[in-house]
């Protein structure tokens, strides 16, 4: 049985304007959203504060549920359902990290049970304070970073086999970042410019292939945290390893296109560039359709089935693997062609 | 023949399955089990504080001793010691300090005819009281829970001060809590008997003494109060002086208390303490909250006191706990804490694995329609996969949590993907004209390298979450990491050992792919 016939041939690199505009404009939403919500939803992990899961074994009123935490003196606290309708749990979450040693949850569950009336049972408690949130952010930040840049390194190796002059490059990134971390700047905007210098430098040094990857995995990242931004889900450190693993799946795809693009290169260096790249594309799409459907397939099944935090954690998983899919045939491969136009 | 090494190997991370052999079996995230995580943080610079305290209570007496005269001894923001005295007398603290002090470092400035030394600790010695003050308080919680008994307690230093804490199983968190929490500085202070305590909540608080609080529970109407004391601040002795602790019935009221026994040095100080104020009140005071403070009656020779006040069995029992295993040599706060009960770990577990069964049923089916016999081979891969998984986690006593579940479950999808690359390639070179043997031969070739790359680049992803990881997270990047390896055995080696068998051994003709 076969999806897709030996001999197909669509245009991909035809149709790359459209893709650009569509890109262009999911980014743009993805980046007005984050702005217009003053940054992504921080969970506890990043932004600190006190999180309890709560069960019922009936739906409970949320004023019920807020009556009974006035009384413990978490009235200012947020409450949302969370998980599936039937299995009735609640998140509660506030902003202020409780030291507690008075008893504190047996105190929430008291109180809450009289409030509701039914029997509450706590599930879940994580209070974590602000510095630790704070440190954790950064790090993420630092970690995804370092990911995208011993990324570079490999691809400019394997592909062009630049290997001293990627390292050396991803080296002196690397420690200025560090040295400029000591100064007390904005963790953020010391990674965003750093990778505003990077993909700068790859340019410089011609490090096509990186630059490619790079600029497609920023993509698919951008596009993720926006539309996790634009659902109000939060960001908790899963999501940050759902990030991660996007990163590596992306480039997994991007990979196995470039590999094709390289070899018909070879094999082919008499036809024009777009033609080759087209060609390879269209090869490689039997195999990049089939593993996108059986990884999302796998992962359609945690979403439906999880639970709770897996639910959001495979939300970004979906999202991640079609934009990954996608960047791979509409961003990586075009800004390829587009460098080879401009060099000749 | 370099075939049948992997295959040896393979066995013997079958072997160390779950369950099936003793020695070895995986370990489930607290996220599966429900327990507590806690991160603390030691105070380290009230260590350094309190070495300065003690450091100037003793110059106090050593320059009365001496008898050189002072015009005050204060400690100055926390870390250092300032002596005023009469320029006189310059060459003789220099001496005493040079003679008695010898690891502090000072300075001396001289303004008319008096000299005003300021004395701390070099950087050095700081630090190094501060590493201590960090590990030792990483040995005293670690026998504080010790002796509560939980089973596969994880403690570890986190960092230059932070300690981490894994206690799976528990559901008694607030007892935990204060159980590890407790500074637990245990002394003996005689009250303030020259002085008024209510003179002194009035504002009027004489130099050597301050005002610490009884807290007394009303057995009827269970209400609290706080009664208070003037206490002298120095301690006649502390709870270092220690060799137990335990938990005795008053015959009389039939209530729990705690019965302290002092070393031979304690026991003669606190004789002579005694001796000393017979008929005035030696308060306990623990973490500065007074617990009693009876009359001393006689001077007590024998080295034991007893503890009483209104706790229960329960609370006497951790405090003789804590007594024991010693004072945390500087306070400790709470940085983080995560509580999972084991309601929700088995729930975790349930779905975890639910999704594990029905994602892997379908891709199984769909490799078989899709691919027929091949995809057999790469189902028996994926089987084969799961196993190594397990017993590499197994093998290198990993943590498997939920996160680490999908960890399992994404290698599942990703899996398939190097077996596609492979098949996709077998079947080009079909069609341009080979023979069975010859595409698989180069498919395989072909889609080595490509394969390679792309695994890798996932492994690079999955070691730097590792190295930035927590808890449930590091569980995700441990499987992804096992995944991503054992797909790249398994598709390259294990699934060509297959098709090899069939091929060459079985001499099969045509390739069902």
């Amino acid at each position: 049985m076969q999806f897709i016939k030996p001999d197909i041939n669509i245009d991909f690199i035809g149709k790359r304007k459209i893709a650009f505009v569509v890109s262009l404009m999911i980014i743009i939403i993805s980046i007005g959203s984050l702005i217009a919500k003053s940054g992504p939803k921080y969970g506890v992990d990043f932004a600190g504060g006190t999180l309890i899961q709560i069960k019922f074994n009936e739906p409970a009123e949320i004023k019920d549920i807020k009556t009974g935490l006035n009384v413990v003196g978490l009235g200012k606290s947020s409450v949302q359902s969370f998980g599936s309708q039937d299995v009735n749990e609640y998140l509660i979450r506030t902003n202020t990290p409780i030291t507690t040693s008075e008893g504190f949850t047996i105190d929430v569950q008291e109180a809450l049970t009289s409030s509701t009336g039914q029997k509450a049972e706590i599930r879940r408690v994580e209070m974590v304070g602000p510095q630790v949130g704070q440190d954790l952010r950064e790090k993420a930040l630092f970690a995804m970073f370092y990911a995208l840049l011993f990324i570079t390194i490999y691809i400019s190796g394997r592909f062009e086999l630049k290997w001293i002059l990627s390292g050396i490059v991803a080296a002196v990134l690397i420690g200025a970042v560090y040295v400029l971390s000591l100064f007390d700047v904005s963790i953020p905007i010391l990674i965003a410019a750093a990778l505003v210098v990077a993909l700068f430098v790859f340019w410089i040094f011609e490090l096509k292939y990186a630059m490619g990857a790079i600029v497609a995995l920023i993509h698919d990242v951008v596009i993720t945290v926006g539309i996790f931004s634009l659902s109000d889900k939060e960001f908790t450190l899963p999501i940050i390893a759902a990030l991660l693993t996007i990163i590596g799946y992306s480039l997994n795809d991007t990979i196995i296109v470039f590999d094709r693009i390289r070899e018909n290169l070879k094999k082919f260096n008499r036809q024009a560039l777009d033609t080759n790249i087209n060609k390879s594309i269209n090869e490689t799409l039997s195999r990049t359709i089939l593993t996108s459907l059986t990884t999302l397939a796998v992962v359609i099944c945690l979403f439906l089935l999880g639970g709770g935090i897996i639910h959001d954690f495979a939300f970004a998983l979906i999202i991640g693997i079609m934009a990954g899919t996608y960047s791979s045939v509409f961003v990586a491969s075009p800004i390829l062609l587009a460098w080879h136009r401009s060099k000749s | 023949m370099i075939y049948i090494f992997p295959t040896i190997d393979m066995q013997l991370n079958n072997k160390e399955q779950p369950d099936m052999w003793p020695g070895k079996k995986i370990n489930l995230g607290l996220d599966l089990q429900g327990g507590m995580h806690l991160v603390l943080e030691v105070e380290t610079r009230k260590a350094v504080q309190a070495h300065m305290e003690r450091v100037s209570d003793e110059l106090k007496s050593m320059l009365r001793k001496e008898r050189i005269r002072h015009k005050g001894i204060n400690l100055v923001g926390g870390k250092q010691v300032s002596v005023t005295i009469q320029e006189t007398d310059v060459d003789r603290l220099n001496d005493l300090l040079n003679n008695e002090f010898k690891g502090l470092r000072s300075d001396y400035s001289v303004d008319d005819t008096m000299a005003n030394f300021l004395i701390d600790l070099p950087e050095r010695e700081a630090a190094y009281l501060e590493k201590m003050a960090v590990e030792q308080a990483l040995e005293t919680i670690r026998n504080r829970i010790d002796q509560f008994g939980v089973s596969e307690p994880d403690i570890r230093l986190q960092g230059e001060k932070r300690i981490l804490i894994q206690l799976p199983g528990i559901s008694d968190t607030k007892r935990a809590k204060d159980l590890i929490g407790k500074t637990a500085l245990l002394e003996f202070r005689l009250v303030d008997e020259n002085h008024d305590v209510n003179a002194a909540l009035n504002g009027d608080v004489p130099p050597e003494s301050e005002i610490l609080y009884q807290e007394i529970k009303n057995e009827e109407t269970n209400r609290k109060s706080k009664i208070p004391f003037l206490i002298r601040k120095r301690a006649s002795l502390t709870g270092a002086s220690l060799t137990d602790a335990r938990v005795t019935i008053d015959q009389q009221y039939n209530r729990p208390r705690v019965s302290l026994s002092f070393d031979k040095k304690g026991a003669r100080q606190f004789e002579r303490v005694t001796g000393e104020n017979v008929n005035k009140r030696l308060a306990i005071v623990l973490d500065n909250v007074v617990y009693s403070a009876p009359n001393i009656e006689s001077k007590i020779s024998g080295g034991n006191a007893v503890i009483t006040g209104s706790f229960t069995t329960q609370q006497a029992h951790d405090l003789a706990i804590v007594l024991r295993a010693g004072a945390l040599p500087a306070p400790v706060v709470v940085l983080e804490e995560r509580t999972v009960g084991p309601s929700l770990g088995l729930d975790s577990i349930r779905k975890g694995l639910a999704s594990m069964v029905i994602g892997g049923i379908l891709v199984i089916v769909f490799m078989v329609i899709y691919y027929k016999g091949a995809g057999l081979i790469a189902d028996f891969a994926l089987i084969m996969n799961i196993i190594l998984i397990a017993g590499g986690l197994a093998a290198f006593q990993a943590t498997l949590t939920l996160p680490g579940i999908a960890g399992i479950i994404l290698t599942i999808g990703m899996a398939v993907d190097a077996n596609v690359l492979i098949f996709e390639r077998i079947r080009e070179e079909m069609t341009i004209g080979k023979t069975p043997r010859a595409a698989v031969y180069a498919g395989y070739n072909r889609a080595t390298l490509t394969i390679l790359d792309a695994n890798v680049t996932t492994l690079i992803a999955a070691l730097v979450l590792f190295q930035f990881g927590t808890g449930p997270v590091k569980g995700f990047a441990v499987t992804l990491s096992l995944g991503v390896i054992s797909s790249l055995f398994t598709a390259l080696v294990l699934s060509r050992l297959i098709f090899d068998y069939f091929l060459i051994i079985r001499k099969i003709k045509t390739v069902s792919i």
